[in-house]
């Protein structure tokens, strides 16, 4: 049976701030050197919906923000999943998860915000290398229950290495599972032999993979294969844990938004109010243009592009890079 | 285990009634008090009229879809009358990709480009008719004229027969209602209607520069399909034009009937998107949507069985006074976020935004000119099965 429940959201103080915080509820580990992270909120909310091919900003306690895709059960509201690989030559953010982060731990959480998003094709064929594996799990599962006809090929570099191939196994003789330890590399021209109207290509893993998967495409039409690249986000300009000054340029005023407190709130605390909606950064009602300052964008709006050309902010959920933000209010 | 559920409270009332689509209120108060699930005997179907509920009901797509429909007709048993809507008649997964495109064709690009060209339509609009005299009917003058001025020009399609728009609209929102005396006046010139919009649909149809050429762009890419291209304009045209011609009428009448408010307003011009929001919340414009459950859903006491309609009145949630102060007062000072009226979750209106920028379009040229606004004559409704909307606003306006 399902209960109707209050979603809380807009309608009372605190919910947005609840959002961007999720508390780990499960930590398993799936694979040598992967480890899944179950997300809840910790007030029991609804998290906010995504799509396959989403990813989510993690904002671990020591700071650091790292991108993941979200790979479990869109239609289970309240968890959000994502599998974590180690990378020993990565920043610490990969070894933070595995070594420290525990269940019952809070992290901050950006998006979710999908640049990688399935569109429709009457066929799929989905290439994974290693722990590029993630997006794909639930398009994997969507383009099955749409009743389209699939296939993937998922490489790795051993069997033990290889995360959720245990989930995969549903899906029979669709599924291509390659160890190189066993089998070499995948073998793409053949899996990516015959241009087909009608199909799409979704590609994830390491560069060397995804230039073979173009390579291997370069006679298909263009759009039929969509990538996403893993790239570092972007160095330094740590997501700020201080507190941040808003100067609001028609009236001067200057205000402090301290750590848990959204921009919107403590416009509100000042009686400046902002029209908002949706608090969780998927609306778009409470934009507000930025003067000056660098925002630290928490929205599933803006683009990369749109988010380098700064100018406008969600107040609901985003904050702030710099010590101050200049917003046109 | 087999629990024993008692059964919600009941009303008789046709909500769709003449009585009910001319003064909602009293409906609302009663459905509301009743408690928060209450079943509606006239149709067989359940309903929820507070905040609380009905915002949990908008967000939950899991148990309360669209596909079966968003109107009393169900999908599950029954046709459509038109292809359904790939975007309200529609859920996840095959919801997500018009709905991205739609987003992203709406964005705030789209707003950047069109708001210098908007605001300097709604003052040449606004200079027009007041120099046509200082009386005049503020529907068919500024709330119809300004969204058919704009919006088909955003959209890129062509100036012939734009008029068209309103009868369509009108049917549309009919049609989601039950099949009564306003579904079978529009009926008659259905066919023709829909042939024409379906032709503005077509790529070779509109112009290469608009939000429909996008939509085409967006198809060119393959993020959706040639086939959902023409749906997907068509959507922007059918839901784009008679909720903001009523969004606005409701906007101008509470403005012409409140003239502290108005007074604010020119104070403070930068009060217009709040103005705009707070007429949205008072009147909703989209009185009602249905939603069908996909499972058994437990709402207080009550169970709603699974694969039954659920009527969400939008408008009683939005002046719910478990939730606003003094919900029935229409005042810029308040805090109008969280209303309803545009829906929420991921059927939220796509198109909130664009609306926002015809409405302060069109509220600041008024506002430049005119000192004050009143009523002139009696106002006339206009009964629609799912919106609350205006027939005539007749006005007297002093400028200065």
């Amino acid at each position: 049976m399902h209960t109707l429940t209050s979603t809380d959201g807009p309608a009372t103080g605190g919910a947005a701030a609840d959002a961007a915080t999720l508390r780990v509820t499960a930590r398993t580990v799936v694979a040598d050197g992967v480890v899944a992270l179950e997300l809840a909120s910790p007030s029991g909310l609804r998290l906010p919906d995504w799509t396959p091919g989403a990813h989510i900003d993690l904002v671990l306690p020591d700071g650091t923000t790292r991108q993941y895709s979200l790979c479990g059960d869109r239609w289970d509201p309240h968890a959000y999943r994502i599998g974590v690989l180690r990378e020993e030559a990565g920043r610490g953010g990969s070894a933070y998860v595995h070594d420290v982060l525990r269940v019952g731990d809070l992290v901050g959480v950006g998006g979710p915000r999908n640049r990688f998003a399935l569109v429709p094709a009457d066929r799929y064929l989905f290439v994974a290398g290693g722990i590029g594996i993630t997006p794909l799990l639930p398009m994997v599962r969507q383009a099955d229950l749409l009743g389209a006809d699939w296939r993937l090929l998922y490489g790795g570099r051993r069997r033990a290495s290889m995360a959720f191939v245990d989930e995969l196994s549903r899906y029979g003789d669709r599924v291509e599972v390659v160890p190189r330890d066993e089998a070499g590399h995948p073998d793409l021209h053949r899996f990516l032999d015959t241009p087909a109207p009608g199909t799409a290509v979704y590609a994830c893993g390491p560069a060397p993979l995804l230039d073979a998967v173009q390579a291997a495409c370069s006679s298909w039409p263009p759009h039929a294969l969509r990538t996403e690249r893993f790239v570092a986000a972007e160095p330094a300009a740590p997501v700020r844990r201080a507190p941040f000054d808003v100067e609001l340029a028609r009236s001067g005023v200057v205000l402090t938004v301290p750590p848990h407190r959204t921009v919107l709130e403590a416009l509100d605390d000042v009686g400046v109010e902002v029209l908002s909606s949706c608090r969780q950064g998927v609306c778009g009602t409470c934009e507000v243009t930025v003067l000056a300052g660098e925002p630290d964008h928490r929205d599933a709006l803006l683009d990369d592009d749109e988010r380098r050309a700064g100018g406008c902010m969600f107040v609901c959920v985003s904050r702030a890079r710099s010590d101050r933000l200049v917003l046109d209010l | 285990m087999i629990t024993a559920h008692t059964a919600p409270p009941v009303d008789p009332t046709d909500p769709f009634g003449h009585d009910v689509l001319e003064d909602p209120l009293p409906l609302h108060a009663a459905l509301r008090d009743a408690g928060p699930l209450v079943h509606l005997t006239e149709y067989d179907v359940y309903a929820l009229a507070r905040y609380r509920e009905v915002h949990a009901a908008l967000v939950d797509w899991q148990a309360f879809q669209s596909g079966a429909g968003v109107g009393l007709s169900n999908f599950r048993h029954e046709e459509p009358w038109r292809p359904a809507s790939l975007l309200l008649e529609n859920d996840p997964p095959r919801h997500d990709a018009p709905r991205r495109v739609l987003r992203a064709v709406l964005g705030p690009g789209a707003l950047r480009r069109l708001r210098d060209a908007w605001f300097a339509d709604a003052r040449e609009l606004v200079d027009r008719v007041l120099a046509d005299g200082d009386e005049f009917d503020a529907v068919a003058r500024l709330a119809e004229a300004f969204p058919l001025r704009v919006f088909p020009d955003a959209v890129g399609i062509p100036r012939e027969g734009r008029e068209q728009l309103l009868p369509l609209g009108d049917h549309n929102f009919n049609a989601f209602g039950p099949p009564n005396d306003l579904v079978r006046k529009g009926e008659p010139r259905l066919p023709e209607l829909s042939a024409w919009v379906a032709s503005r649909c077509r790529r070779d149809t509109l112009s290469g520069d608009g939000i429909g050429a996008r939509i085409w762009a967006a198809a060119d890419r393959g993020d959706i399909t040639a086939e959902q291209a023409p749906l997907v304009v068509r959507s922007l045209l059918l839901a784009g034009v008679d909720t903001t011609v009523h969004g606005l009428s409701a906007t101008l009448y509470a403005l012409a009937t409140h003239p502290d408010q108005w007074r604010r307003l020119r104070e403070q011009p930068h009060l217009a998107r709040a103005a705009f929001d707070e007429a949205v919340r008072w009147e909703s414009p989209v009185q009602t949507f249905f939603r069908t459950t996909t499972t058994d859903v437990r709402v207080g006491d009550h169970v709603v069985p699974d694969g039954r309609k659920v009527l969400l009145f939008l408008g009683a949630a939005n002046r719910d006074p478990r939730r606003w102060e003094d919900p029935d007062s229409f005042d810029l000072s308040r805090d109008p976020s969280g209303h309803v009226g545009f829906g929420m979750g991921i059927h939220q209106c796509v198109g909130q935004h664009i609306a926002r920028l015809e409405a302060e379009a069109l509220l600041t040229a008024l506002a430049g000119r005119v000192r004050s606004i009143e009523l002139a004559a009696p106002t006339v409704r206009h009964h629609n099965n799912t919106l609350r909307a205006w027939g005539s606003i007749p006005v007297r306006v002093r400028l200065g």
